[in-house]
């Protein structure tokens, strides 16, 4: 059987046709741009070289502090959000706990809705003076603990990780669930057999096992974290000041501030930098796949 | 009992306890905001657990007048609905044939095509190209642009579906004589239902759910969906905590309809996702 006639090329045309144009030649085409000075206030566009990457990496600029906020936000998010849906999904999996269906589903919602009203939502519930969770404090007499959880400048970037692992950690769970389902009960009988305590199984059996769901896990956290927009965005727009500013808030700032060479030039970092993530992940897993 | 049998009972309890305690921390904010949504704006102005003394039900009246939600709902629809038809067929048709014939050009396609599920998207070129097709502000734009975001994350999914469909199943099917589209249309495309509701979930719901898209590439309030109307309306009544309540319950609405009803298929989609790497 011929398989070019049975299974012919233009199938794959309109997916292939769209995603290139709307998705790969943009960033091609950012890379390009970012070496002149594209702006809204003249039609001429010139090349610069690297001037707008020196503006970023030279001296002490505003936009080294935004991509080091991406990493701390990556990091800490990806970490929070991964021992918290780990241990959810170990704690909802055991057979003692009643109503186990019900406690995933209602830990998965927030899943559903959209980053922008999670950040409304708690912009309302973090309100100093009229929000639910300084209320909340008070009504129990700890008065002391209220804070301006969105506007104090050491606290609100804490908020925001915090939020967005709110958010987060059902989707890990519910993964690490699917993961744990498929882990045969026999190393778990053969376990406490020989008088494996509880942590010693976690250790030896869980945690070898779910290995690959775990740097899957990783993967998606991390690249979702390097992109976060619209939480930041809803929830402090990047302030105060610029406290909680990442890279895609800047690119909009940049955006609608007129300096498109300067946005484009952000967003070509954060390619180059997934890039380079990728490239690594990859690499790493072909060298473990010849060991193995 | 025995000092282990009591050992046990205490840590389930325990574990019951957390269990709890977690599922009550989550859903808190949205049992506030539901009461909230009920309340004179006078009450709504400290927000407590506590039930409205009055239950103001006009609340979702103003709102959805005030707030033009109508449209706003029709649009989010519609840019939901035709994108992620589009995305079904595409990537049905896509990941088929990539599937089945995986090498050469369509084996450099699909890595092409799946890296697109990391990769960042840079908006402001993305505004040049848009420009230059003259899709910004335009609904038609706006729908392709969110298929082809998507596209990436369907296609690895579907890849994974077709490949436990059985091949002997084509062979079968040349043999009666089936050209390729009939092969597609009648014998494959059938098959492939439990993807496609996947597809149409978890796409249905980041799209209903996206808020960049619209504020880079709709300038026009009669163009916006849900999210970006009820962002506007959050900065022009932030001091009416009620009416603000009740406008983000009506646009949390439709998403959990989706999610309470497709919830197998978000579940299934998701773990296959990570799961099968």
């Amino acid at each position: 059987m011929n398989r070019k006639k049975l299974y012919p090329w233009y199938f794959s045309c309109g997916a292939a046709v769209l995603y290139f144009l709307l998705f790969f030649l943009p960033g091609i085409l950012g890379i390009a741009y970012s070496f002149t000075d594209w702006n809204l206030y003249s039609n001429e566009i010139e090349f610069v070289g690297l001037a707008n990457y020196r503006r970023i990496f030279t001296g002490n600029s505003e936009y080294l502090k935004y991509i080091g906020n991406t990493v701390i936000f990556t990091i800490v998010t990806t970490l929070m959000k991964t021992v918290a849906g780990l241990s959810l999904a170990l704690l909802l999996t055991q057979k003692f706990i009643k109503l186990k269906n019900f406690h995933r589903m209602i830990i998965f919602s927030p899943q559903v809705m959209s980053y922008l009203v999670v950040g409304l939502v708690f912009k309302s519930m973090l309100h100093p003076t009229t929000g639910f969770f300084n209320n909340f404090l008070r009504s129990l007499g700890l008065d002391g603990m209220t804070r301006n959880w969105l506007t104090d400048l050491d606290l609100v970037f804490p908020t925001v990780m915090t939020v967005d692992t709110w958010k987060g950690m059902g989707y890990i769970m519910v993964v690490v669930i699917a993961g744990l389902m498929s882990i045969s009960t026999e190393y778990y009988e053969a376990a406490s057999i020989d008088g494996a305590s509880f942590f010693q199984k976690l250790r030896c059996i869980t945690i070898p096992l779910l290995k690959p769901v775990l740097v899957n896990v990783t993967v998606l956290n991390v690249t979702y974290g390097l992109r976060v927009f619209d939480m930041i965005y809803s929830l402090t727009n990047g302030g105060p000041g610029n406290a909680t500013g990442v890279i895609n808030t800047a690119v909009y700032k940049e955006f609608s501030r007129g300096d498109l060479a300067m946005g484009t030039t952000l967003s070509s970092v954060l390619y180059f930098g997934i890039l380079i993530l990728l490239y690594g992940i990859v690499k790493s897993m072909e060298s473990k796949e010849v060991e193995s | 009992m025995n000092r282990v049998g009591m050992k046990k009972t205490i840590s389930h309890v325990l574990g019951n306890l957390i269990a709890i305690v977690i599922s009550t921390a989550v859903i808190i904010p949205l049992v506030v905001l539901l009461l909230n949504s009920f309340k004179s704006s006078g009450e709504a102005n400290r927000m407590t657990l506590s039930l409205p003394k009055q239950w103001v039900f006009e609340n979702y009246a103003v709102v959805i007048e005030k707030g033009k939600l109508l449209s706003s709902f029709l649009n989010g629809l519609l840019y939901a609905v035709s994108s992620v038809v589009l995305i079904v067929i595409l990537v049905s048709a896509a990941a088929f044939v990539i599937s089945r014939n995986h090498q050469g050009t369509n084996k450099f396609l699909y890595y092409f095509i799946i890296s697109g599920i990391a990769m960042p998207i840079n908006n402001v070129a993305l505004m040049k190209v848009m420009q230059t097709f003259h899709l910004v502000n335009t609904r038609i734009g706006i729908i392709l642009l969110y298929t082809a975001i998507s596209i990436p994350l369907s296609l690895f999914l579907t890849y994974g579906f077709v490949s436990t469909i059985p091949r002997e199943i084509d062979e079968a099917a040349v043999i009666d004589g089936c050209k390729p589209y009939q092969l597609f249309l009648k014998i494959i495309a059938p098959l492939m239902k439990p993807i496609c509701s996947t597809l149409f979930v978890l796409n249905f719901m980041s799209i209903w759910n996206d808020f960049t898209m619209p504020l880079y590439y709709l300038n026009n309030s009669r163009q916006w969906p849900m999210t970006l109307a009820v962002y506007n309306f959050f900065g022009a009544f932030e001091n009416s905590w009620n009416l603000v309540a009740a406008d983000i319950i009506l646009t949390l609405v439709p998403v959990l309809l989706v999610f309470v009803l497709g919830q197998k298929y978000i579940v299934g989609g998701v773990s296959s996702g990570a799961v099968k790497g």
